[in-house]
């Protein structure tokens, strides 16, 4: 196997896993992504946390340092295993703010702080760079295993692997702004080289134990014989070392930018965490437990003088096994692949969040509250930039390799960035569980620990300073990283304590530690923004599609139709919630500050930290609630009220219009009857008196029988008796009727016989009543010189039978057709009918009552009545409008009385 | 023959009741059957009293007597008011007010006192 042949691998698995990641992502473009959102591949993803370091560094580790590799291991599993829970929580506060990267976690914390989070971001650069120059480096130093002096290695080779990775993680780590940051290209390629590299080891340690040595008795007894060689009495413990080293990787696993990048930014929900809580610490107890048998067998078949840490591949090609040397090499470029590329994202993100947009932000501020320009300056801007960072990061790591010389043991340099990165443990710790925690205190932690952690690790690293000297007995790493750590806490906890946080990170705080959901409570008043801006803004960060479906969909839930929803508060804080996904929550508030002029923190946000807020808002909400009960009560009296005030002035009317109608006969006939009983009376007075009287009582009698059968007709107590009649015999009979009770006037009745006889099925009564009450009052009003009546019969279209009934008068007036069927609606005529003005009234009842109706037909020439039936009568419809109560049949006793007491005086 | 009494009324079983009452009491006495131009005969006739019927068709008998009350050479005419709607909410300006059915002697002794004081 020549490097040449090895490099051409390489290429072709990383092209197999750049077709793997691109099919990933477009499954789940295509929403297919749920059969991969599996708890399986969020634990292997999680095993980025195994670089190129471990995968050849333990082993040289063990070689150097005996047991003490097994700390790098024993943090995670601890935190893992012990402190899932915690893990938990971190992941469900993340989730909660749409949290992008430690970074933006941090300064999210801190009120989100731009210049926490730019910090953060410094660190993550810094501690990060050490550590991909070791990836570099152990692929560089795995090609040089292979090489011989004819094949040499080809030069610059750390070059072509650095490009060769930021090419694949710009091409999938920045393809997009996705809202939430998550990459499942990505996460499926790690998943995948997570067990390649696992199978990789694996196959080492089995050729290993039963390839080269007698089973695992004799690799125990060489472990054995080794460890006393080594000092004399066994591998020294030094409790300092491990206590520090347990202590780092612990942290390591949660704050290094790419474990918090696969820990949190790709959980799809905390609850991915039970699955991972043991098969995490399971996965780095098969990766470990293998790596002393390799070490123990490594150093004593191999020559002296062998690097250590390229025992897992000169193990194999010294007994000539070619095949599993190349599976090997892939394993440890899968590591230190998947370790570059999830670095170079999470950091990029970070750097261009955090360091770019907020220094473009600054320098272009009129840029955004004017019109946009270019509609996608900002997303294109934002994904460039990532882009930049990913080439500087990884060409820094590159840098680190070339000035190191290429020969520092990798361990070391894996522990300098670890200590370096956990200069954040204290901020993040102390902002999940003490609100106390402030800013001030965070920055001043943070600085301290860091500038001890640059002086006396970073650079002495770099060699450009000489090793700290510490007192005697004392391990001068883990005294350096103690030391940083101890500045670091304290200062936080002095400063924390002395400051007063501001409004802004009380919110967060009480946010982060009780791991509730950040409340919608930004200022109160209106907004300064439009929603056309914050469209604009998202448009140009998401691409207009994205947004316009946000946007949709929160105008949706707000009821509302379009695309521009109410800027709420709680529609204001979602979407800077859902920039923050994008953006980082320090420039999400910046941004919506810029752009709506959101500023500062109100007195309403005070109110909610105070702590009796969040009781407080229940009280107000209940009594919010009974108030809101209250007043919809009341209106509903007031609506109850008025109605009652209406019906009774109606009543008043109603009772003085039948009052009214009862009293004119009662006068003539008491005035007449007292004329008959005087003796000397002539008798043809007398004669005439009684025929008046008898004539008043029968215009009173047919008052009160229309009374009755209003009364009746309104409470829908009147019986149907349906039948089949001929229509010509019912209009004959109400001609005839009518005739009768007219005077004796002449009238021309125009008809058309033959189209009369239609059979209709209906109550005969009721419609001849109607039809004696329409004609009737034809001859009564009809003041025509040559008086005629027209009666014209159809069927209508729908089966029913239309009767009109015309004179030519001078009909009715505009104003009085809609007065015509009201109750006492007698117009005003000089003439008199007679009658009490309830017959249309109750012609109008009837009809209803038959499913028919009775409607003046205007511009006919004289006064014209249609009588529409339906094919039969639908007495049900009449059945159901008895809950309709009408005021007539209890007044009807009513009025009886009032009359009755009207002419006692009463 | 002077009028004594002008009677605006329109149920005609009630004017003749009325007229007949006070001819006997021999009282001159016209009948106006409705609202409209009843001020006009009031002029036109100068009776020395008015019967008026409250509800009345065209104008009513109290947009009639608010008109009478105004004039000043009418404010003074002793006016009688007939009623079918009881005696609550009567318009103001009425010397006199009988409601329906209203007993022949109560009549006549209010129409000889108003025309005794005029």
């Amino acid at each position: 196997m020549t490097p040449e042949s090895l490099v051409a691998a390489s290429v072709a698995y990383v092209a197999l896993m750049f077709l793997l990641a691109h099919a990933a992502d477009r499954a789940a473009a295509a929403g297919r992504w749920r059969w991969m959102d599996r708890p399986v591949i969020y634990t292997l993803s999680l095993s980025v946390y195994c670089s190129a370091w471990t995968f050849y560094g333990a082993v040289g580790y063990a070689s150097r340092s005996g047991l003490e590799f097994l700390t790098i291991y024993l943090g995670p599993g601890i935190v893992f295993s012990g402190a899932w829970w915690g893990l938990r929580r971190l992941v469900r506060v993340a989730r909660m703010h749409r949290v992008t990267s430690i970074a933006d976690l941090i300064s999210s914390r801190f009120g989100k702080s731009a210049g926490l989070a730019a910090l953060v971001t410094l660190i993550g650069v810094m501690a990060a760079t050490p550590y991909i120059a070791l990836q570099l480096q152990s692929v560089s130093m795995a090609l040089s295993a292979f090489a011989t002096p004819e094949h040499a290695l080809p030069r610059n080779v750390s070059v072509w692997v650095a490009l060769g990775l930021a090419a694949f993680a710009i091409l999938f780590g920045t393809r997009n702004l996705a809202v939430d940051e998550r990459h499942h290209g990505v996460v499926i390629a790690i998943a995948v080289e997570a067990v390649v590299k696992l199978a990789a080891f694996v196959a080492v340690g089995v050729f290993v134990i039963w390839g080269i040595a007698d089973g695992p008795a004799d690799v125990l007894a060489r472990i054995d014989r080794m460890s006393v060689s080594a000092g004399g009495e066994g591998w020294p413990i030094n409790p300092e070392r491990w206590f520090t080293l347990i202590l780092l990787s612990g942290a390591a696993v949660m704050v290094l930018p790419r474990m918090f990048h696969v820990l949190v930014v790709e959980a799809s929900d905390e609850d991915r965490l039970r699955q991972a809580g043991w098969a995490f610490p399971a996965y780095l107890a098969l990766m470990s437990f293998l790596v002393l048998p390799i070490a123990v067998v490594g150093a004593d078949i191999l020559p002296k003088g062998a690097n250590p840490d390229l025992y897992v591949l000169d193990l194999p090609l010294s007994q000539g096994r070619e095949a599993l040397a190349t599976l090997v090499f892939l394993g440890g470029f899968s590591s230190a692949m998947s370790m570059v590329v999830v670095s170079a994202i999470a950091l990029s993100t970070m750097m261009a969040n955090h360091w770019l947009v907020p220094l473009w932000l600054r320098l272009r501020q009129a840029a955004l509250a004017g019109p946009a320009r270019a509609p996608e300056d900002l997303g294109t801007l934002m994904l460039n930039a990532r882009r930049l960072a990913i080439l500087a990061i990884i060409g820094a790591g590159w840098l680190y390799h070339r000035m190191s010389g290429g020969t520092s043991a990798l361990a070391a340099m894996g522990t300098v960035a670890f200590s370096g990165m956990a200069q954040v443990l204290p901020a993040l710790v102390a902002g999940l569980l003490w609100r106390g925690a402030t800013r001030r205190g965070a920055i001043a932690g943070v600085v301290g620990g860091t500038l001890i952690w640059t002086l006396l690790v970073f650079l002495p690293s770099l060699g450009l300073l000489a090793q700290p000297a510490m007192p005697a007995g004392i391990d001068p790493f883990a005294g350096a990283v103690l030391l940083a750590l101890a500045v670091n806490l304290l200062l936080l906890v002095l400063i924390s304590l002395m400051d007063f946080p501001e409004p802004a990170e009380r919110l967060q705080s009480l946010s982060f530690v009780h791991a509730v959901a950040p409340d919608a409570a930004p200022g109160d008043g209106a907004p300064a923004v439009q929603p056309e801006a914050l469209l604009t803004l998202a448009g140009r960060l998401w691409g207009n599609d994205h947004a316009l479906e946000t946007f949709r969909r929160a105008a949706e839930s707000q009821g509302k139709g379009g695309y521009l929803p109410d800027l709420t508060p709680r529609f204001l804080a979602d979407f800077e919630r859902l920039l923050a996904g994008t953006v980082g929550a320090a420039t999400a508030a910046a941004l919506m500050t810029r752009v709506g002029g959101r500023g500062g923190v109100t007195v309403s946000d005070l109110m909610e930290v105070a702590g009796e807020a969040s009781r407080a808002r229940e009280d107000n909400r209940r009594l919010e609630n009974t108030s809101a009960e209250l007043a919809r009560t009341a209106a509903m009296l007031r609506e109850s009220n008025e109605k009652l005030t209406a019906l009774s002035a109606q009543k008043d009317a109603f009772l003085g219009q039948i009052s009214h109608e009862l009293r004119t006969p009662m006068t003539s006939i008491r005035a007449f009857s007292e004329f008959l009983m005087e003796p000397d009376l002539p008798t043809e007075e007398r004669a005439r008196f009684a025929g008046i009287i008898h004539d008043e009582a029968g215009r009173m009698t047919r008052l009160l029988d229309d009374l009755l059968d209003l009364s009746v007709l309104e409470a829908g107590k009147a019986r149907l008796k349906p039948g089949v009649f001929n229509l010509h015999d019912l209009i004959e009979r109400a001609l005839a009727s009518a005739g009768a009770a007219a005077s004796g006037r002449d009238f021309a009745i125009r008809r058309n016989i033959a189209a009369e006889h239609l059979p209709v099925i209906t109550d005969q009564d009721r419609l001849l009543q109607v039809l004696i009450n329409v004609i009737t009052n034809a001859r009564k009003y009809c003041s025509a010189e040559a008086p005629q009546i027209r009666i014209d019969c159809r069927r209508s279209p729908d089966g029913g039978t239309e009767i009109d009934i015309a004179d030519n008068g001078p009909g009715i007036s505009a104003g009085n057709q809609a007065l015509i069927f009201e109750k006492f609606a007698r117009l005003n005529d000089p003439a008199r009918a007679g009658g009490a003005g309830l017959g249309l009234a109750i012609c109008k009842e009837i009809m209803e009552f038959l499913g028919g109706s009775i409607a003046y037909l205007p511009g006919q020439g004289g006064a014209c009545f249609r009588i529409s039936l339906p094919p039969r009568p639908r007495a049900g419809r009449k059945m159901m409008k008895m809950r309709r109560v009408k005021p007539f049949g209890n007044l009807c006793m009513a009025c009886c009385a009032k009359v009755v007491m009207d002419s006692r005086g009463l | 023959m002077s009028v004594d009494v002008l009677l605006i009324e329109d149920e005609p079983s009630i004017a003749e009741a009325v007229r007949f009452i006070l001819t006997r009491d021999g009282w001159g006495c016209e009948q106006w059957p409705e609202g409209t131009g009843a001020l006009e005969r009031i002029r036109a006739l100068a009776p020395r009293m008015l019967i008026l019927d409250l509800m009345l068709p065209g104008r009513s008998g109290a947009e009639i007597l608010a008109d009478l009350r105004a004039d000043p050479a009418l404010a003074a005419l002793p006016v009688l008011l007939l009623s079918a709607r009881g005696t609550a909410n009567l318009p103001p300006g009425a010397d006199r007010v009988l409601p329906k059915p209203f007993a022949n002697a109560d009549l006549r002794a209010v129409v000889r006192e108003l025309l005794e004081q005029a």
